[in-house]
């Protein structure tokens, strides 16, 4: 009696856990990683990105309809190549890992790409804008869904030649960063019918800009666009207006800045500038990620690129969902994404894995502000670019 | 190329040359006392354009919005109190170490032109971004065929003129710059004559800081623009400039100050490389003149000392 009430028991038991747990059960759990800058001078990104990834899997594991459970595995690289590399080895060596969504900081995604490949990876870059990060190399396991200073000139370009500017003065500084937007700037310039003037490599900490600026002025430019970092583009907007240069000043995503602002009080007025990503109010699904980011209580904001994270690692699961958690078919089954629907918009890999249609955010400073273009009084007419027709 | 063209360069030249050449004048005045090299100078000037900065704050947040009033406080905050600053780095790392090897007072100055530039950046407000210094100098600009002369760029031009003919009449017309120049000639006699050499050291270190001061002002106004690490390239240059003038000599520095200018403009301008380049263009020439006149462009009368 007693035996069988215990028997009993352990079956109703058995059952009543089977009838809960067994859709559970029949589940496979998949673990995919993710890295970025958890600790150091990036990691509030960082720890916006993890966030961000999180929310994608949390999202996705109440979703009863889905083939497996997943499991965020979260490393820090401390936006340090020595560092990203390590624990870029310590995710790829992992097998169980499937796949992952990596690095904010481009200095590390250089490093670690390598390691990707070596181990046969499958990752989706999230934040990392250097372009030689998929286009220095040809690892079929590195994506990238955030735009690289490539789409940022093409898009500048692109508008600016709109607005019926012809003729452009580019002054760089010597970094990689500068050297990088004058050769994709003129580059996608040339492709639009502008034409280049003359080409200044600067240096990064020069005071002086008298003597390029007097040199540019004589060639009479519609434009002076400068590819560099806000302190050089405060000296060289307040030098162009010392020698009388009256030209549209186009900048890029280093003096998108609110000490751009500071800097030059009223001469920043009408400064135009491009920037990969958009606020989240100008993403497709911004505005339903920013309601879910909220529910979910995490206390460190999203930053600018945790919608990037969060389309990263929606893609990642949509991919294993379909080919299964095996990163060679996961590799193969990116490789053929197209037109895939993200919060961030469309997302359509190259032959590199570039994300082509990445989203880029013209500004144009207004009022002591940096305004989204089609909300300015530039867009809508009301105020006049220099020069513009 | 046009003479508006070439009218622009001259001006652009002379302006950096003028505040190249103030600051060299500081370094060759330290020198010519003292044998040391005072390497926080440039570091000076930078304090000098942020007291300048402040004043110019507090003025316009007292609500007087007349310029004038504005710039006479930046002069005069700046110049006394980066004067006295220069008098306080004479007395406490300068004077004590005379009779340490020069290399110490050079590596001691050195550190602390560090510890001013960390300090504004960590300690004033905001301090490492760069700082709007306002116009306070009338911006009108006079067109000459194609070439604009800024009103202000004219005025800033004079008033550093007139303080290099001010450093002029008191280094060889008044009983003090008498002190200085037996000072630098021979300082045990001077000081058997009964010249106070605490004193002249002291003063000749105020001088030199208030004219960098002056420069940092002229700096701010002539940029816009201030921030914490300028002083770091305008110190080498200064010195490059003093060197290659003949340290030691107030009007080698001077001449120094517009050759390392005119060699960067000529660097920028004139040479088939990135403008990037201009700065090792000039110091290379300046090292090859080192090379064909080592003790400078001006030598210094008495280059022996015992």
């Amino acid at each position: 009696m007693k035996w069988g009430m215990i028997k009993g028991a352990v079956a109703a038991s058995a059952v009543a856990l089977s009838l809960a747990a067994g859709p559970v059960q029949a589940k496979e759990t998949v673990k995919i990683a993710f890295i970025g800058p958890l600790t150091g001078g990036a990691s509030s990104i960082g720890l916006g990105g993890r966030n961000s990834a999180q929310l994608a899997v949390q999202l996705r594991n109440e979703d009863p309809d889905t083939e497996y459970d997943y499991e965020l595995v979260t490393l820090d690289d401390a936006c340090k190549p020595n560092v990203g590399v390590q624990v870029a080895t310590k995710a790829a060596a992992d097998r169980e890992i499937v796949g992952a969504i990596t690095q904010y900081c481009s200095a590390v995604a250089m490093a670690a790409v390598n390691v990707y490949h070596r181990f046969q990876l499958p990752v989706i870059v999230w934040g990392a804008v250097l372009p030689d990060i998929t286009y220095g190399n040809d690892y079929p396991e590195v994506h990238r869904v955030n735009g690289t200073m490539i789409n940022q000139n093409e898009t500048a370009a692109r508008f600016m030649t709109d607005k019926g500017y012809e003729k452009w003065v580019i002054i760089h500084d010597t970094t990689d960063y500068g050297k990088g937007h004058n050769k994709y700037f003129s580059k996608s310039l040339k492709a639009n019918g502008g034409e280049v003037l003359g080409t200044f490599g600067v240096s990064a900490d020069q005071q002086d800009f008298t003597a390029e600026l007097t040199e540019a002025k004589s060639m009479d430019p519609d434009v002076i666009y400068f590819g560099g970092l806000t302190p050089v583009g405060v000296r060289i907007r307040r030098q162009m207006e010392r020698l009388g240069i009256d030209a549209q000043f186009e900048g890029t995503s280093g003096i998108i800045s609110d000490s751009y602002i500071d800097g030059l009080g009223d001469l920043a007025e009408g400064t135009v500038a491009f920037l990969e990503g958009a606020p989240l109010s100008k993403l497709p699904g911004g505005d339903y990620f920013k309601a879910q980011y909220e529910e979910a209580g995490f206390s460190e904001p999203a930053e600018a690129y945790g919608p990037f994270a969060f389309a990263a690692t929606g893609l990642l699961m949509d991919t294993i969902e379909e080919v299964g958690p095996d990163r060679a078919k996961v590799t193969k089954a990116l490789a053929e994404v197209d037109d895939a629907d993200s919060i961030v918009g469309k997302i359509r890999f190259d032959e590199h894995g570039q994300n082509e249609v990445a989203q880029i955010t013209k500004y144009v400073v207004q009022d002591g502000e940096w305004v989204v273009w089609e909300d300015s009084e530039y867009a809508s007419g009301e105020r006049s670019l220099t020069g513009a027709e | 190329m046009d003479a508006a063209l070439l009218s622009q360069y001259v001006v652009n030249g002379l302006m950096q040359g003028m505040m190249y050449a103030l600051v060299a004048v500081g370094f060759t005045l330290f020198f010519g006392v003292l044998n040391v090299i005072q390497f926080s100078h440039g570091d000076v000037l930078m304090v000098g354009s942020f007291v300048g900065y402040s004043a110019i704050m507090g003025v316009i947040a007292v609500g007087i919005d007349n310029p004038y009033i504005a710039l006479a406080a930046a002069l005069i905050a700046a110049v006394t109190l980066v004067g006295l600053l220069g008098a306080v780095i004479a007395r406490l790392f300068v004077l004590p170490l005379r009779s340490s090897p020069p290399l110490n007072t050079l590596l001691i100055t050195l550190m602390l032109g560090t510890v001013l530039r960390e300090s504004v950046r960590l300690f004033f407000p905001h301090g490492s971004h760069p700082k709007r210094f306002p116009p306070l100098l009338p911006t009108d600009s006079i067109a000459i065929g194609g070439f604009d002369l800024r009103v202000d760029s004219v005025m800033l031009l004079i008033a550093g003129l007139l303080v290099i003919v001010a450093i002029h009449l008191v280094i060889n017309r008044t009983r003090l710059g008498l002190a200085i120049r037996a000072v630098a000639q021979d300082e045990e006699t001077a000081m058997t004559m009964g010249i106070n050499f605490r004193f002249v050291v002291l003063v000749t270190f105020v001088i030199g800081s208030a004219v960098a001061a002056f420069a940092g002002i002229m700096n701010g106004l002539y940029y816009n623009e201030i921030n914490f690490n300028s002083g770091l390239l305008l110190g080498v240059i200064g010195f490059a400039a003093a060197i290659v003038g003949g340290l030691g000599s107030i009007y080698g520095a001077i001449l120094g100050g517009f050759l390392f200018a005119a060699l960067q403009t000529v660097g920028a301008v004139a040479m088939p490389f990135d403008s990037a380049y201009k700065d090792v263009f000039a110091f290379t020439v300046v090292i090859a003149l080192m090379a064909w006149r080592p003790t400078g462009l001006i030598a210094e009368r008495v280059s022996e000392r015992v």
